[in-house]
């Protein structure tokens, strides 16, 4: 049935001498189709190609890990889950466990998008709403620039200027809101290079990324419900509330989400910035201490003996595992998205 | 309630591009008055300046006076959120707030004026509602997303909201030509209903509809693109349709173009 029609297509089309009557006019069909065929075969095969060659390279690295962290789990002597500490010293004896590596990933991640996320809303909504065309255009430039800062400078800036500019306001809140077990003495000797300066240096780190996303959903808002809410009577503010709030609220969440992602793997900027300690992590943002990723980083020039190698190995997966649930999680909310 | 509009010598511009040029026009209470015309003949824009619309379009600028009862709309010392909230608008597109509730669709523009009393807003609710004729259809789901309805109730729901705040003019802007026959004739029966106590300013792209649903009928004509668009001449209706003064707006009328 197709062949029919692929060989009637040129007959009927081309007026030329080709096509006498009679003859269904093969030499145009057949010199066609093949090479047609030949170029889909190989765009398809590339496609599909390249396709394959991204999921296989993230199983690739899932399976890595998982085969080289397996015989040091099976070796440690200690609950990996809920031990405190990581000592890896000596490869017959390791006990290593991720309790205070989770916690300090967690609540410096967790800090830096919390104080992100309300100044990536206010920035968008400058951006998108009240900005002036001609200052918004390169103000959303410069936002995005900060995304291209190398983290190696975020943390020299981190420990060396703002560290110290910041040092009174956790003073402050140390002494006055110690109470709350977020701001109670830490397990470091001083106020800075802790959760709490890692946090705010990953705060302007992933504050680019929630931002651009955030823009970018605001900006395509509609302009029919923008208009639904100005014909209504809306001031500037109000339409914001009716029509920019609820198209981009599952846009601003995903971009949130992708910043806490980058935020938890941060490494090189959490290393310098924020101190390793001796002792347990206590549920304060004035604690020390190692996240996944400045402990891998710590300890990367000693990947001698496979063993002790395997036991960072298992943090890295820990890591991995955590960044593609909230990656996940961030598709999720986007793709579950009302609008209309 | 109801007022009366005069323009008077109105000139509109998109920055340097002249849109539409010397429209003067009276609209009496308790009436409906069309907008008819060619595409780009501005109709659409003279509608939009009469809520201050096309403000929000960078560089827009009226020269002239737009009076509601008298009283100028641009005088420097008013407030373009202040106009359009006694003037309602329904657009081409039905554009509720997708997320909001139907319910609280119908009521946004009495919350952006302030109102939070439960009680009222329900029977505000209520009352326009049956006014839109979508009482019925929807009483049963006020509380689901106004992006749930169908087309024709979409726009129905639309000017529910924009009667909900008894606006003192209601504009319409091509409201059927997103909609099926069937809608569309639900919303023409409306729009002789809601005159007895609105007045009424309608832009149509159908000549048919424009005989059937106003009293007075203005025609809009450009003489060539790029060149600003003018009022023909506005008439009663029925004296456009069959008498028309001018050529142009009897070779519309018939067909000839447009």
């Amino acid at each position: 049935m197709s062949e029919r029609i692929d060989q009637r297509a040129p007959s009927e089309t081309d007026s030329g001498p080709a096509s006498s009557p009679g003859v269904p006019a093969p030499p145009p069909g057949t010199r066609r189709r093949p090479s047609s065929r030949r170029g889909e075969t190989i765009f398809r095969s590339l496609t599909t190609g390249s396709g394959v060659l991204v999921v296989a390279a993230i199983a690739a690295i899932g399976v890595f890990l998982l085969i080289q962290a397996v015989p040091s789990l099976l070796a440690n002597q200690a609950d990996f889950l809920t031990f405190p500490s990581f000592n890896t010293g000596d490869p017959d004896n390791l006990a290593f466990g991720i309790r205070d590596i989770f916690l300090v990933t967690m609540f410096s991640s967790v800090f830096a998008l919390v104080l992100a996320m309300p100044i990536a809303l206010g920035v968008a909504l400058f951006l998108t709403n009240y900005a002036p065309r001609a200052l918004a255009r390169p103000f959303a430039y410069i936002v995005d620039l900060l995304a291209a800062v190398p983290s190696i400078i975020y943390g020299l800036w981190g420990i060396l200027v703002l560290a110290p500019a910041i040092l009174p306001i956790a003073e402050w809140l140390n002494a006055n809101l110690g109470w709350i077990f977020l701001f109670a003495d830490g397990n470091l000797p001083v106020l800075s290079g802790t959760i709490f300066t890692g946090g705010v240096v990953l705060a302007v780190m992933i504050l680019p990324i929630v931002t651009a996303v955030t823009r970018e959903v605001f900006a395509q808002t509609p302009r029919f419900q923008i208009e639904a809410a100005k014909a209504l009577g809306a001031t500037r503010w109000e339409v914001i509330k009716m029509a920019t709030l609820p198209y981009g609220r599952s846009g601003y969440i995903a971009g949130s989400m992708l910043g806490l992602g980058r935020a938890l793997g941060e490494t090189i900027a959490v290393l310098i910035v924020i101190r390793a300690s001796t002792s347990p992590m206590g549920f304060s943002l004035f604690d020390g201490g190692y996240t996944f990723a400045s402990l891998i980083a710590s300890a990367a020039s000693e990947f001698s003996q496979p063993l002790p190698t395997g036991a960072y190995i298992s943090a890295g997966l820990v890591l991995f595992v955590l960044t593609f649930i909230v990656n996940a999680l961030a598709r999720l909310i986007a793709g579950g998205k009302v609008n209309g | 309630m109801a007022k009366r509009i005069d323009l008077k010598d109105v000139d509109i511009y998109y920055g340097a591009f002249h849109a539409v040029q010397n429209v003067n026009l009276t609209v009496t209470p308790r009436s409906v008055t069309a907008f008819i015309g060619p595409s780009g003949c501005g109709k659409s824009t003279v509608l939009r300046t009469l809520n201050r619309m096309h403000e929000e379009i960078a560089g827009a600028r009226v020269d002239g006076e737009i009076l509601l009862d008298g009283e100028n709309i641009y005088d420097r010392n008013t407030d373009a959120v202040a106009v359009r909230r006694t003037i309602g608008m329904v657009f081409q597109m039905p554009n509720p707030f997708p997320t909001m509730s139907v319910r609280d669709n119908v009521v946004a523009g009495l919350k952006l004026q302030g109102v939070r009393d439960r009680k009222k807003l329900d029977e505000v609710c209520e009352a326009s509602l049956r006014a839109a004729n979508l009482w019925k259809e929807v009483k049963d789901r006020l509380d689901k997303p106004g992006g749930g309805l169908s087309g024709g109730q979409q726009q129905r729901l639309c000017i529910a909201r924009a009667i909900a705040v008894e606006p003192d003019v209601l504009l319409m802007d091509e409201p059927c030509s997103a909609l099926d026959p069937i809608s569309t004739l639900a919303i023409e029966d409306l729009i002789a209903d809601l005159k007895t106590e609105y007045t009424i300013v309608i832009v149509t792209h159908n000549m048919q509809q424009a005989a059937r649903v106003s009293d007075q009928t203005g025609f809009f004509n450009l003489e060539a693109t790029g060149k600003p668009g003018h009022l023909v001449e506005i008439d009663d209706t029925e004296k456009i349709f069959s008498n028309p003064t001018q050529q142009a707006t009897e070779d519309y009328i018939s067909g000839r173009f447009g």
